[in-house]
């Protein structure tokens, strides 16, 4: 008798380090629409403003970090008006934290889900960044408006022509966020330290970010020289910076460092991917 | 001979006893290590037969032991097993959300699993948005799901409230219209587990209608876990007994569900007494101590032999009559009948309770025997003492009506009409 091997697929006790079927995945892409759908419906459902409250996050923010760093603290922010030095900094940083924070709760906030019905996991990180570029787009839009404004007033500003190389810094940018929230997910459903840990640790990142100042800000600092080096490797600097020298021609754009950025990224998404998918098949054992 | 759609082999599944949290860290690094090293798992090794109400030393436990199968095109296979037997743990590993210990499943289609209805459920949206998001979880593709739109709020019966977000929906609706978008699923293999205990009396006769068009009507493969077993026995060809995590029987599905039904159960945690003065020798139905099939023409009398060391005033024996579903049919106790049964002297006694023919309706049944008194006390107690199965002799109602007839009690009525 012959034997049969034509499987159409095994469910097996051990895997390969990254197996991903990407056919498969290809084929829960209405799924993956229908996510990115509930999450942007549901976000601000009963709410009055509803979207309006994607504006109103980064304008008081970049309110507030005006005046503090500012006109308290007067950190020189070049040529640019520093309202819109820090918009641009809060738009790219607001996006990455979505992406970490959103999917580092994967496993956790969707234990219920994944206990009754197997789909490929990587569909919820993946929904998540597609989701927050909702966002992104918006705030995008009220930076291009203040943007607009600030020239009309007598500001010089110009775009750089590495503009065009936005979209890689975001897809980088989403990359690592997803990378790094993958990764902590895997660790939260073993030890749920890695939950409390995110929280305050997305806030202190904020400001190793160069979030409201440039970076050459620190690197002129006398007192802040010796710890310059971990805002200069901070890859999540490094890409806002870059984002500022793209539209406002203030920062560094260095090609080096962006081919830095994107291995670093790379690297860490792989790594969290392994783990994930490597978590995913057994989470809800130990969950 | 390529209509085997699934196949399991050596399936098993271990979990840890107790909580995770101290020395897992530890154990993680320990197996990493021999890993490391091309080791075997250290943990693997260890590990109790699943018995609940059995301490373990063990610190890991298998949920599952080398458990084999094989599925046929287009058969309905019952999965059965008293609680903890391994089945969710079984069902869990087929649906692909948590992985096997060891072993490997090789499917020749894809697989939609049952688990609960509704998961996924986003109570924010809409009747409509939900069955799209819910169908989709399921497996569907977005174009079959518009298809089917129509048949699927028509079947839950939500039509009015379909763009309502469903938190404004009764239990009861949603649970409907969950139901409706998993019935219309179009898997090759589905995989069920107790979702049919949803609804109210009129849904459930709707899903189970619904169940049995798929798999008959449809030749769809399914996999059906239930603790009805007369569901079990109306859907599934064949099941397969899990108890302890191991595959005690398979075959069809009416041996299965019988040698389900004799597993000594566990429903009274009170001590069985046993007095040294009362000895049950022998409890028989018809001259026969094993499971069997009766004619409802027969005459039914259970013989129990038995010896008593002291005399009592007032024993009785009791037998209580279970269908397959757990419910008590009938408690027949002697001394309803006989009370001169009470005054028994020392010696070896034989005692025949005779239930008359034509009185319990087809199915099968479990006994319960006990020895008691006037006042309550039970001296002996033996949970399914016998089981029997009855069939139609086709005598009363003739070759017409050849279903069964409904009602627990199959009763002929004495008409007398006055002219």
């Amino acid at each position: 008798m012959e034997e049969q091997e034509d499987w159409l697929y095994e469910i097996n006790a051990k895997q390969p380090l990254l197996a991903i079927d990407f056919k498969e995945i290809w084929r829960y892409k209405d799924l993956l629409m229908l996510f990115v759908r509930r999450d942007i419906i549901s976000a601000y459902k009963q709410t009055i403003l509803g979207p309006l409250w994607y504006l109103i996050q980064p304008l008081f923010t970049g309110i507030i970090f005006t005046l503090v760093f500012n006109n308290i603290a007067s950190i020189n922010t070049g040529g640019a008006p520093p309202f819109l030095f820090n918009l641009a900094g809060i738009t790219m940083w607001s996006y990455f934290a979505q992406c970490l924070n959103n999917t580092s709760n994967t496993f956790a906030s969707n234990a219920g889900l994944f206990a009754k019905v197997y789909f490929p996991r990587i569909i919820t990180p993946i929904s998540q960044a597609i989701s927050a570029l909702f966002k992104l787009s918006i705030q995008l839009l009220i930076f291009a408006c203040f943007y607009g404004y600030f020239v009309l007033k007598g500001y010089a500003l110009q775009p750089d022509i590495t503009l065009w190389l936005f979209p890689v810094v975001l897809g980088v940018l989403a990359i690592l966020g997803l990378g790094l929230g993958m990764l902590i997910s895997s660790l939260t459903t073993k030890y749920r330290d890695f939950r409390i840990l995110i929280g305050f640790a997305t806030t202190l990142l904020m400001y190793v970010s160069a979030v409201m100042y440039p970076i050459s800000e620190v690197q002129n600092s006398k007192t802040l020289l010796e710890y310059a080096w971990l805002i200069e490797l901070n890859p999540i600097a490094i890409l806002i910076e870059a984002f500022r020298y793209m539209t406002l021609q203030e920062g560094i754009f260095n090609w080096g460092l962006l081919g830095y950025c994107g291995l670093l990224s790379l690297a860490i998404f792989f790594i969290g991917l392994i783990v994930f998918n490597r978590t995913g098949r057994n989470f809800i054992d130990t969950i | 001979m390529s209509d085997i759609i699934l196949k399991a082999e050596n399936i098993s599944k271990q979990y840890r006893l107790g909580t995770v949290g101290s020395g897992t860290l530890r154990d993680d690094f320990k197996r990493n290590w021999a890993k490391l090293r091309g080791m075997e798992d250290p943990f693997l090794k260890v590990g109790a037969v699943n018995d609940r109400s059995q301490k373990s030393t063990e610190d890991y436990v298998w949920a599952l032991r080398d458990i084999n199968f094989e599925v046929k095109q287009g058969e309905v296979l019952g999965i059965i097993g008293k609680n903890g037997a391994g089945k969710s743990t079984l069902l869990k590993i087929l649906s692909r959300v948590t992985a096997p210990t060891t072993g490997v499943i090789k499917s020749r289609g894809r697989i939609a699993s049952l688990l609960e209805v509704g998961t996924g459920f986003h109570h924010e949206l809409t009747g409509r948005e939900n069955i799209y998001l819910n169908g989709a979880i399921l497996g569907m593709q977005k174009a079959e799901i518009t298809r089917k739109l129509d048949e699927i709020i028509a079947f839950s019966g939500c039509e009015r409230y379909i763009d309502t977000p469903t938190k404004r929906y009764s239990s009861g609706m949603t649970v409907r219209l969950a139901f409706a978008v998993a019935a219309h699923l179009e898997p090759e293999i589905l995989v069920v587990d107790e979702v049919l205990a949803v609804g109210d009396a009129e849904f459930q006769k709707k899903a189970i209608g619904k169940m049995q068009d798929i798999s008959q009507g449809e030749g769809r493969t399914v996999l059906f876990v239930s603790h009805n077993m007369a569901s079990v026995r109306s859907l599934c060809s064949r099941g397969i007994l899990l108890e302890n995590g191991l595959v005690k029987l398979r075959g069809s599905i009416h041996e299965v569900v019988e040698g389900y039904l004799s597993i000594p159960n566990n429903r009274s945690t009170s001590k069985k007494p046993n007095y040294k003065w009362l000895k049950i020798a022998k409890i028989a139905l018809n001259n026969s101590l094993k499971s069997q099939e009766l004619y409802n023409g027969e005459i039914l009398k259970f013989n129990i032999e038995f010896q008593l060391l002291k005399e009592h005033q007032e024993l009785a024996f009791c037998l209580c009559l279970y269908d397959e579903s757990g419910g008590l049919v009938v408690a027949l106790n002697t001394y309803h009948k006989n009370e001169d049964f009470f005054k028994l002297k020392k010696g070896f006694h034989n005692a025949t309770i005779v239930l008359d023919k034509y009185i319990l309706n087809n199915g099968f049944y479990i006994v319960d025997f006990f020895a008691n008194d006037f006042k309550g006390n039970i001296y002996f107690q033996l949970e399914n003492a016998i089981s029997f199965n009855i069939v139609d002799d086709n005598v009363r109602r003739g070759e017409y009506f050849k279903k069964k007839w409904n009602g627990s009690v199959s009763l002929l009525p004495e008409v007398i009409i006055l002219k």
